[in-house]
């Protein structure tokens, strides 16, 4: 068999194949208990969590959205890994409606998020293991290629058959991200790929993402609350913003556009904020989403 | 190859994915397996031995029958709660674990993924309830002089298809409530065998159950496998269950993956997939 056939090429509309996502005034609204209406209403009241986004990225291209927490970031990466159902507007994987067509767009798609979410007493092989049989990759095929994708990111081989509980977490990230690669995604889709991890752990995730960069095929669309990290991996950086997005420039035209100094400085023109300030009202209102 | 031979291929390790990954628990937590399976034997024991408690209080009954249908009622019991045990936790043990996400999100067709849990519960099940109906015959020193084997074993498989329908249905209660939704499994276990007669005849019902007995799928299994092991009838002689059984499973498994699609679009609309603070 043609194992190509699994991936992109045969299943690319031949239409446009310069666009990998294309975002058009996106919306989605939750439902959430009304706390003002009393304990034991059951009122629900609508909070927006992406309200109308516009945007699209190039094959190829590195994108890295920055914004707080709330700021809807997760929710993004969601509807376009066809977990949430949108509320308005429509996005396209590849050509693929991602709300019609979901069953195409997963086979292209693939995510790392904060938190690594695996079977903890299974084994890294075997967590990668049942996860690519989902993706149409059959024993043989992954047989091998298990080891050899754990070495590339950096995981000791030799502790593949320890419980995932026994890793620790920077680890357990690189078995992440070795699952999302597993799959050859065309997009690649990292939330807070290295939130929590040190310095040192960081620094190899942010240097894999730029060797599959450079070596695959991939799109990436990245989330992340870490300036650096953005300016360091992204082509162009957006600004999130309670759902809305206020910009999507590369960095340095970003920086300058709003005044010159750090890209902290650029978001805080942007937003009106600083990056670490958060009203009191919004704590309130928010519960934790990762 | 063609594209729908590569897509059947996909659908084929896709299935066997799901039935690895199982295997894989099973192995990781087999200790907790058995001790599990220790507290069904020691349950099972505690219905069964009431055949000689009736005796000794004086009663006049036929020990080893009624020991015998109570081990069937027992076994059958023990069998329905791990289907729908394993069905549950389709979306129970992911969503804890956090990989639910990372499942929901690939390429894997839901009819696939869940026959792919069906099919582990069955033969799961079957293994044990084959060991647990043994264990206890021995402990009792039962004789079933008549008993066809096979045709016990046909008739639970072929119910087992409806049963899946059912743990499909079941199986969307995590979706809506993380908390409880386990425990309405159990509820749907009970009322099953309630209407089915587990350890007496369906007649003794009042008539409005009676009625539900006769779609329930269980019924038709307990009468099948009681007529096998204790009237000695051979798989020819199970029409009568196999029949029916085969036309709710017809009707329960299309209904099992439709209610289950809604759980699913009901949980993607309102970001219910993970639940996380
Ligand atoms: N499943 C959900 N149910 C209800 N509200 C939700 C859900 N998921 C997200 N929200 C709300 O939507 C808004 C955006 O959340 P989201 O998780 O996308 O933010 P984020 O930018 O990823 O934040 P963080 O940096 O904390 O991860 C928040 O107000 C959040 O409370
Ligand atoms: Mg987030």
């Amino acid at each position: 068999m043609d194992t190509h056939a699994r991936t992109a090429p045969t299943q690319l509309p031949s239409a446009d194949l310069t666009t990998a996502v294309e975002v058009v005034d996106l919306r989605k609204v939750f439902l959430r208990r009304d706390k003002r209406a009393g304990r034991f209403s059951r009122r629900r009241r609508p909070v927006p969590a992406i309200k109308g986004l516009t945007f699209s990225i190039a094959r190829g291209e590195c994108v890295a959205i920055l914004g707080q927490n709330g700021s809807g970031k997760s929710t993004l990466v969601r509807l376009l890994s066809t977990l949430l159902l949108h509320d308005g507007g429509s996005a396209h994987v590849f050509g693929h409606d991602v709300f019609r067509e979901s069953r195409a767009v997963r086979r292209l798609v693939n995510r790392v998020s904060v938190e690594a979410s695996f079977f903890k007493k299974m084994s890294a092989s075997e967590n990668l293991s049942y996860a690519a049989r989902f993706y149409g990759m059959a024993a043989g095929e992954t047989k091998d290629r298990i080891p050899e994708i754990l070495g590339r990111v950096g995981f000791p081989v030799e502790r593949r058959s320890e419980p995932m509980e026994a890793l620790s977490r920077g680890m357990q990230q690189k078995v992440a991200l070795a699952r999302a690669l597993l799959t050859s995604p065309v997009l690649l889709l990292l939330d807070e790929p290295t939130t929590g991890l040190d310095p040192r752990s960081k620094r190899e995730v942010q240097d894999f993402i730029r060797e599959i960069r450079g070596s695959h095929d991939s799109t990436v669309l990245l989330c992340t609350h870490d300036l650096d990290e953005a300016e360091a991996l992204a082509d162009r950086v957006g600004i999130l913003d309670r759902g809305e997005l206020l910009a999507l420039e590369p960095a340095d035209v970003l920086r300058e556009r709003f005044g010159g100094g750090t890209l902290e400085d650029a978001f805080f023109a942007a937003t009106g904020r600083s990056f670490e300030e958060e009203t009191p009202e919004e704590d309130e209102d928010r519960e934790v989403f990762a | 190859m063609r594209a729908t031979e590569i897509d059947f291929r996909h659908e084929l390790i896709s299935l066997g994915g799901v039935v690895e990954r199982n295997v894989y628990l099973v192995r990781r937590y087999i200790w907790w397996d058995v001790a599990f399976f220790l507290w069904t034997v020691a349950n099972t024991l505690t219905i069964v031995f009431i055949a000689k408690g009736i005796e000794a209080g004086g009663g006049t009954i036929d020990v080893n029958r009624v020991t015998t249908q109570l081990l069937i009622g027992a076994v059958i019991w023990a069998y329905l709660g791990i289907i729908f045990e394993v069905l549950t936790e389709t979306v129970a043990w992911e969503r804890w674990e956090g990989t639910i996400e990372y499942t929901f999100m690939a390429p894997l067709s839901r009819p696939v993924h869940l026959f792919g849990m069906g099919l582990f519960a069955i033969v799961f099940g079957l293994i044990r309830a084959g060991l647990l109906f043994t264990v206890v015959a021995f402990f009792f020193d039962l004789n079933m002089p008549d008993a066809h084997f096979v045709a016990a074993f046909v008739v639970l498989v072929v119910a087992s298809v409806s049963f899946i329908g059912i743990g499909m249905m079941t199986a969307v209660l995590p979706l809506i409530s993380p908390e409880k939704g386990t425990q309405l499994g159990f509820i749907a276990q009970g009322m099953l065998l309630v209407v089915s007669g587990v350890y007496y005849s369906v007649d003794v019902l009042p008539q409005w159950m009676q009625w539900l007995a006769t779609i329930s799928p269980a019924t038709y299994a307990l009468d099948g496998i009681r007529d096998a092991i204790i009237g000695g009838d051979g798989l020819t002689q199970m029409g009568d269950e196999i029949w029916p059984l085969v036309v709710i499973g017809a009707v329960s498994i299309p209904l099992g993956l439709w209610v289950f699609s809604l759980g699913e679009r009901y949980a993607k609309r309102h970001g219910k997939l993970k639940r996380s603070g």
